[in-house]
């Protein structure tokens, strides 16, 4: 799989490039990530380097099954600094903290005044997945525009590159991870097809660009 | 923000112009037709409504202004998709069991047992419930009043028939949920419907009641709410909980979704835990 062909963004010298050129670098609100299968090990990859102090908040849709138990944010908590929770309606976010959609919700992201909010809802699936990485990635765009990282990981359908595009086109930032570093391409794949993202990266990379890219937001 | 492509400006300008016709949008329903939707949270309120425009053939949400104000059947409609939560028979099976284990014994001790099932959509938990009461030996000194805005989803639930091809995931749902009788004993399956008992719902009253506008209409032992004020803003959310407050008897217990909180509300104080992880709260002041 090849870099998109797209014009390179100035300052940048490809798509894999590791450095965070100056205009990319302003103050982020919130990190969004999606993925599906091959999930749990990327997340981890990237939980396991950031810092308990990572300024932002980190809200996860991973398709999970309805059934899927509560034992998962306990058991990311055993791999990283941050904390790890199970996300709750209208719950504030906090920086340095991991909410995960819970199972057979879309979870959505609001404002309330200063705060990030989140919000819960049973509307039907979107292209069968409920938690939906679209629905979560629309939503985050629709409220913060360009304070908004999305990261797009492993997985074997579609899910993520309608919200990938949304993102861009508010102004934020897409990750993706390589899809020849991903355990299930297609995912990745389909949303480098969909926007016109910023950074293809292989997974090990992805955890200390983000740190990178985050150096002027302040918590 | 002056260093920012033009692009991205247009984009910011069309999601403020797009609140500003969702903010219009509902205040026009309200005025005219009297549902209030002002107070629910935004980011699932716009899907719903694209949703509608896209299906009425439009383009715009003004274009649907339009079309709801002057058309009451695409009112219907927009109703409809704005109220209709999806649900399973048993859904958060643990929820049960909990109900069973901890709220049952409680429920003995009473003579009588008002309960309310607000915002019970198409009935799939009001017969759950029922099947439970029954199981337990309750359901002859209950009475269950399941409420909903829409009129539509309530004839769905008075009819008690329900899809065929749900029944699987049901059975798997009234297992886990400690059913100690065999679920297919509870309908009739005829073509690819599943036709449930009457006596199911001998003692439940269905009625259109809206939790936004209309007031409290009795006192209850039990009232749930599940998966129904993820759909409001925060100020609304306190408004239905102060509402659940006054029809609720002292020692009353409240059940939410799996999801749901008190937590984050302005009630928090008047309950205690009964089991904070089904979301199952007791009032006591």
């Amino acid at each position: 799989m090849s870099a998109p062909q797209q014009k390179l963004p100035p300052g940048i010298r490809a798509w894999t490039d590791g450095r965070v050129e100056a205009a990319a670098l302003r103050a982020y609100e919130l990190v969004v990530i999606g993925c599906s299968m091959g999930g749990m090990k990327a997340l981890m990859t990237i939980f396991e380097v950031l810092p308990k102090d990572f300024p932002l908040p980190i809200v996860v849709a991973q398709h999970r099954y309805k059934t899927s138990n509560e034992a998962l944010p306990a058991y990311f908590r055993r791999h990283t600094a941050l904390d790890v929770v199970d996300a709750l309606d209208k719950q504030w976010v906090q920086p340095g903290t991991v909410y995960l959609a819970p199972a057979d919700y879309h979870l959505l992201v609001d404002r309330d005044g200063e705060h990030g909010e989140l919000s819960l809802s049973v509307d039907a699936a979107v292209a069968y997945s409920r938690p939906s990485i679209d629905v979560m990635f629309e939503s985050a765009a629709d409220a913060y525009g360009q304070g908004v990282i999305g990261i797009v990981l492993t997985g074997a359908n579609a899910d993520g590159a309608r919200g990938a595009k949304r993102i861009k086109q508010r102004g934020g930032f897409v990750i993706v991870q390589d899809p020849q570093s991903a355990e299930s391409p297609s995912m990745p794949e389909a949303a480098i097809a969909a926007a016109r993202v910023d950074r293809i990266l292989p997974l090990e990379r992805i955890g200390p660009f983000l740190i990178e890219l985050c150096r002027s937001t302040s918590p | 923000m002056a260093n920012q492509p033009a692009q991205i400006l247009d984009e910011q300008a069309k999601a403020d112009l797009e609140e500003i016709e969702i903010r219009l949008l509902t205040e026009g329903i309200f005025r005219h037709y009297g549902f209030d939707f002002r107070d629910y949270s935004l980011p699932s309120l716009r899907r719903r409504v694209w949703k509608r425009v896209y299906a009425e053939g439009l383009s715009t949400i003004a274009g649907l202004i339009e079309k709801v104000l002057h058309d009451p059947q695409s009112m219907e409609r927009l109703l409809l998709d704005l109220s209709i939560n999806t649900t399973a028979m048993f859904r958060d099976p643990t929820f049960y069991l909990a109900f069973r284990e901890k709220v049952v014994p409680l429920l003995r001790t009473y003579p009588f047992v008002r309960m309310w099932h607000a915002g019970c959509s198409t009935g799939e938990e009001v017969y759950s419930m029922a099947i439970l009461l029954q199981e337990e030996g309750l359901y002859d000194r209950c009475r269950i009043y399941a409420t909903d805005i829409n009129e539509a989803v309530l004839q769905k639930a008075k009819s008690g028939i329900f899809p065929l091809s749900t029944m699987q995931e049901n059975t798997s749902n009234y297992i886990t949920a400690g059913g100690s009788g065999t679920f297919s004993d509870y309908y009739t399956a005829r073509y690819d419907y599943a036709i449930f008992r009457p006596s199911l719902r001998e003692n439940v009253v269905f009625a259109q009641h809206n939790l936004v506008t209309d007031a409290s209409f009795n006192h209850f032992n039990v009232i749930f709410c599940r998966n129904v004020l993820i759909y409001f803003n925060n100020a609304l959310q306190d408004r239905v909980q102060q509402l659940f407050l006054q029809s609720m008897e002292m020692f009353g217990i409240l059940g939410l979704g799996k999801k749901e909180s008190i937590k984050y509300t302005k009630v928090v104080d008047h309950y205690e835990d009964v089991d904070p992880e089904e979301k199952l709260y007791r009032r006591i002041r």
